[in-house]
């Protein structure tokens, strides 16, 4: 529970400061590169190192860079229909969210990686 | 195109903005570790890289939009949603960092000091990154010049 706890307020404020950076950063599309800044990461991975061996924290690595791989694509096609649609910002990022389950989950059973 | 600081969209967010983009932040990273605990790392990594705060961040920056140009007595739905798709681009262009980052936790957690990778991964993040976005700042303009010249 303690771990938890810890996690939610490392997480809650370095999530936090990226967000400020995107906020005062100009222009909007250099802004955009904290949105995809390793916030959730590096608050995780922070703690992960003080509990769990290396090796561990590769297989991590590995698999984040499919996630990362289904962010990509998350953020091109949110952007193509935020462009395009006439529903609200919040309605289109949920919507397309399968997309990231989608890709991730996808590239994980592709190149293996499940054990 | 200059990068610029402006801090006075900072009073622009809202306490309860603030304390949104904290509880998703804060959850996200909780859960990610209990998924790792509970399926592994292999399924845990997959959610150092979800788009936790996305959507949040997207829906803040068509209001912001919006409420500037409401002040104003203006109708900004179209371009509240042009500024949350610019900032998507620009998400789309720091995944590139983010396979970078992944890539330098995969192939050198194992072996090296824990805060020497963790600042190389973010390092990596940051200058390719920034280099993403240097380059499609330019490119279009090269192949325009390159179109009207030939």
């Amino acid at each position: 529970m303690t771990e938890i706890l810890i996690r939610f307020l490392i997480g809650g404020l370095v999530v936090s400061a990226f967000s400020v950076c995107g906020d005062v950063l100009r222009p909007k599309s250099f802004a955009g590169l904290f949105g995809a800044a390793p916030s959730v990461a590096l608050a995780s991975l922070a703690l992960t190192f003080t509990q769990r061996p290396g090796s561990y924290v590769a297989l991590e690595g590995r698999s984040m860079v499919f996630g990362a791989i289904g962010f990509l694509t998350y953020a091109y096609v949110a952007g193509q229909l935020l462009k395009r649609s006439q529903s609200g910002a919040l309605v289109v990022t949920v919507a397309a969210m399968p997309i990231w389950f989608g890709i991730s989950f996808g590239c994980l059973f592709m190149f293996g990686g499940m054990n | 195109m200059l990068i610029e600081v402006d801090a006075s969209s900072l009073s622009e967010t809202k306490p309860h903005e603030y304390a949104l983009r904290f509880l998703f932040g804060g959850t996200c990273t909780a859960i990610a570790g209990l998924i790792a605990n509970r399926y592994g790392p292999a399924v845990g990594g997959l959610f150092l890289a979800f788009p936790a705060i996305f959507p949040a961040a997207a829906s803040l920056i068509q209001d912001h939009e919006k409420r500037r140009k409401a002040a104003i007595g203006k109708d900004g739905s179209r371009r509240g949603k042009n500024a949350a798709a610019l900032d998507a681009f620009g998400a789309t262009l720091g995944c590139l960092g983010l396979i970078a980052f992944a890539l330098v936790l995969w192939k050198f957690a194992d072996g090296f000091p824990p805060v020497a990778i963790l600042g190389i991964a973010f390092a990596s993040w940051a200058l390719i990154a920034f280099a993403a976005w240097l380059v499609r700042q330019h490119w279009p303009r090269r192949r325009r010049r390159q179109t009207h010249n030939g």
